[in-house]
């Protein structure tokens, strides 16, 4: 048995301590909004914060985050107040097909914990997720948008 | 058994509304069929109070808009709700859209029309019956609440979902009369609203499916699961025509979780387990011996070589004639040569091909994201081998689909896993490196131009030769005419709505030789207007240059006959400053194309440094004819710089024994955030035809910023992708 604490909640789950956190959190737990893309830490589809730090899911034991504190993108909004940087996507309208967007808003949370106000060049260097859709343009503007929030 | 729960939130809020008073109308057909189909598992739970097809209200005036193209993420069920919004004068906060499936087109008859969304076809091609709808179910409440007053419909209007008799002041809502008025024949053919009046369509307004987006709740095909549920991984015959020889299914059958390993047709084999990832880890444990069959042999350098001598063979399949060709290219004054080959791609959906299908003696049902919700339905039909009003496909939402999801062979092979575990449904997800290995492709082709100058730089003839892969030879056979594939010419066209050459050259042969090699071809987003933009838009440029000539200018000769084409082609000149010089160091290339029944134009401003290219800029226009919503239509051009130029630089599939040899992101790249040039889009809609819109700009992605290179280096790349010439982007 894995203990995980995922936003906030502890789970026993019986997997191999090899097995993905993401398959952990997907299959295991329920939690679907963290996606699965490349399963090599590639497209950061499956990007969630491991103790505070943006982390791909897919390459990530689970045994290694046995004593962390899990936020998936179901957790980030809190009392039911979503995160400014969740409003600033409705805001600017950002998703396309959206399936990519959940590892973009957990990457751009903590770019903007890190750097409250990136420049252009801080997201072009931090912002390392894929989007197949081509929204980037939408998510530069609405994380300055939400550094202003 | 497990039978299947309803999931559906809507069979609750039908369930509810019709204990509050509405039609209890939940299942849109009756009698023989509906029995026998275990009512309302195979169907959606449409909403009531139907005011023909295309529009449902409730009582507390929400408005239902049935939507059947699929969204992927191009936006057009926004759009076609909007189009039908608008001309129902609907208050477009209320506004939420439902889908009918396949199986109650299916039952109705085909009311709801063609249901796939390629080839950019979602709006351009339902834009007037579903307009029509909406006009039709206004009227049908207009009529009940001049009915419910006793005054005549035409001194009633409608706005904003309210309906209003004038004389009186006497005002009711949709909601309120929406009972009575399902209950009047549906008007034909209903007029239209002129689009200089439109108030909803035409303005940028906010996608319809964003909230879900940004908090993980939006379902996905591979989001969907149900009690009892087991996954399964695939693996498919690493080359294509190869077949299973054998597999020891003992070796893996102890493995936690592993609950059957099974052959799913000649091709493949699956394991089937609690988990997808004990799936896929006893598939990869799996020893299984195949039969390569006879295209072992094959590499890109085989193909390459072979299509080849398809730049001068015999060939009878023309696309574009006219004058003759060959003879004023003898009689030139001076002759511009150049051969092109243009590699596979892989669509690389993010969301790589799943279904879930739960199989019983009596019943399939399919649970899936798929760009054509009735081809879906076919493939499970055919796969199931039970009859269509047996069969079920309902839609999840896309993770993309860029003509990849047009096809269904992921429901097929989930629905032959799930008919050899009856009873329990099934999961099936490829691994990012088996939907790269094996999937379809864009197709491979190669073509020599030769063009004709007379001594004052006069374009006056051009052979166009393409050699290479015809994609309705495999895909659909029966859609080739005389044994020539006519999409291979796309954006070549003589004439036509779609694509049509955008150039007056009077001594013009474009033709091709067919060659088809064994990995199999699709559509991908462009499809052939890719590669033809690309090898005629950088001969232009090569030819301008060869005459001494600027590149816009000398476009521009050849186009007085094509005002549309040559109306974006100015559109982005001027924006760009074309007259003006570039910044230092940043050179500017311009092209244009038609495709898809639109016109597009780009130029771009790169600067090169070494093996590394910076695109500063582009500037893109876009005539789609109508804009039925601005802010998606800027997003569809700035989204297809990323996907074309992904291609361009990152992209293309290699072939190496019969195989493909990129398996992931790692080797077939895509555009991140800082190599993402800013574009800016012009969207100049000239509103006297429907083009479409998901497509057309990725066709000009490419080549503008090729001339662009050309300009900033003297070097004409031919060959791609550029990561295999050693050019990358900064």
């Amino acid at each position: 048995m894995v203990r995980l604490n995922i936003n906030g909640k502890d789970h026993h789950i019986d997997v191999d301590p090899n097995t993905p956190l993401l398959w952990a959190i997907r299959e295991n737990i329920g939690l679907t909004g963290t996606k699965y893309g490349c399963g090599i830490a590639q497209c950061g589809a499956c990007t969630v914060h491991v103790d505070g730090v943006a982390t791909r899911s897919c390459s990530y034991p689970v045994s290694a985050a046995a004593n962390a504190k899990i936020v998936t993108i179901e957790g980030l909004a809190q009392n039911g107040i979503l995160h400014k940087v969740q409003k600033a996507w409705i805001e600017h309208d950002v998703p396309q097909c959206g399936y990519c967007q959940s590892g973009q808003i957990m990457a751009a949370v903590e770019l903007l914990k890190n750097k409250p106000k990136p420049t252009d060049a801080d997201i072009d260097r931090e912002m390392t997720n894929i989007c197949r859709c081509g929204t980037f343009q939408q998510i530069r503007a609405a994380i300055h948008a939400a550094a202003n929030a | 058994m497990n039978f299947v729960p309803k999931m559906n939130r809507r069979a609750f809020v039908i369930g509810t509304a019709a204990a509050g008073g509405g039609l209890a109308l939940g299942i849109p057909f009756g009698g023989a069929l509906a029995q026998s189909a275990v009512a309302g598992d195979l169907h959606e739970q449409l909403t009531s109070n139907e005011l023909g097809i295309w529009v449902a209200i409730k009582p507390d005036d929400t408005v239902c808009i049935r939507v059947v193209r699929a969204e992927m993420g191009q936006g057009s069920q926004t759009g076609l709700a909007q189009l039908i919004a608008e001309e129902l004068e609907a208050d477009w906060s209320k506004v939420t859209t439902e889908y009918p499936t396949p199986a109650d087109n299916v039952k109705r008859k085909r009311a709801w029309g063609n249901y796939n969304s390629s080839g950019s076809r979602a709006i351009r091609e339902s834009h007037q019956y579903v307009r029509e709808g909406g006009a039709a179910a206004r009227m049908m409440l207009i009529l009940a609440a001049a009915n419910e007053w006793k005054v005549p419909a035409s001194e009633c209007t409608a706005s904003n979902s309210t309906i209003t008799h004038t004389a009186s002041g006497k005002t009711t809502t949709y909601g309120k009369v929406a009972e009575a008025a399902a209950k009047l024949p549906v008007p034909e053919k209903p007029a239209l609203k002129n689009p200089k009046d439109w108030k909803i369509a035409g303005k940028p307004l906010k996608r319809l499916d964003t909230a879900d987006k940004v908090v993980g709740k939006m379902m996905y095909s591979i989001d969907y699961t149900m009690p009892g549920m087991l996954s399964a991984a695939i693996k498919d015959c690493p080359v294509f025509g190869g077949k299973v020889t054998s597999f020891d299914a003992a070796k893996v059958s102890g493995m936690k979780g592993v609950k059957k390993v099974v052959q799913v047709d000649d091709k493949s084999v699956a394991v089937v387990a609690d988990t997808w990832w004990q799936a896929k880890t006893a598939l990869k444990a799996l020893p299984i011996v195949w039969d390569k069959g006879s295209n072992e042999k094959v590499s890109s350098a085989s193909i390459a070589k072979w299509l080849e001598e398809g730049l001068t063979a015999e060939t009878k399949f023309v696309g574009n004639k006219a004058g003759d060709a060959a003879a004023a290219i003898s009689g030139a004054a001076k002759k511009v040569e150049a051969i092109y080959s243009y590699p596979y791609q892989n669509h690389a959906c993010l969301e790589p091909m799943n279904a879930t299908a739960l199989y019983t003696a009596d019943k399939c049902e399919v649970w899936t994201s798929s760009q054509n919700g009735e081809a879906a339905y076919a493939a499970a039909i055919a796969a199931s081998g039970l009859p269509a009003d047996k069969v079920g496909v309902h839609r999840l939402m896309l993770g993309t689909g860029f003509g990849r999801r047009t096809r269904s062979d992921y429901v097929t092979e989930a629905v032959l896993i799930a008919k050899q575990m009856p009873g329990t449904p099934i999961k099936l997800l490829k691994s990012r490196e088996e939907d790269m290995t094996n999937g379809v492709y864009h197709p491979v082709t190669q073509c020599k131009l030769t063009g004709a100058l007379d001594k004052d730089g006069n374009v006056t003839g051009l052979h166009m030769r393409i050699s290479g892969q015809s994609i309705l030879a495999y895909a659909r056979p029966e859609a080739m005419q005389a044994g020539a594939d006519p999409i291979t010419f796309q954006g070549l066209n003589p004439g036509g709505a779609e694509g049509v050459f955008g150039y007056d050259i009077p001594n013009l042969l474009i033709d091709h030789s067919m060659r088809n090699p064994h990995i199999p071809p699709w559509f991908w987003r462009g499809v052939n207007n890719n590669q033809n933009a690309i090898y005629l838009e950088s001969f232009i440029d090569e030819m301008a240059h060869a005459a001494g000539q600027d590149p816009l200018v000398f476009r521009r000769k050849m186009m007085a006959k094509f005002p549309k084409h040559l109306g974006v082609l100015n559109a982005v000149a001027e924006r760009v400053g074309w007259d003006k010089p570039a910044p230092q160091g940043v050179f500017r290339g311009i092209c244009q194309h038609m495709g898809y029944g639109s016109y597009v134009a780009a130029a771009a401003e790169v600067s090169v440094s070494g093996n590394k290219v910076k695109m500063h800029r582009i500037v893109a226009a876009t005539n789609p004819g109508h804009a039925v919503n601005p802010a998606q239509i800027e997003r569809q051009i700035a989204g297809s710089f990323v996907y074309g130029l992904s291609a361009l630089f990152h992209g293309g599939i290699t072939i190496k024994d019969g195989a493909v040899v990129e398996t992931n992101f790692d080797t077939f790249g895509s555009i991140r955030m800082s190599e993402m040039p800013k574009v800016e889009s012009i969207i100049m809609p000239s509103n006297d035809f429907w083009g479409g819109v998901g497509e057309p700009t990725i066709f000009v992605a490419a080549p503008a910023v090729l001339n662009a290179i050309f300009a900033a280096t003297g070097k004409r790349y031919r060959t791609f992708p550029l990561k295999d010439q050693n050019l990358q982007i900064a």
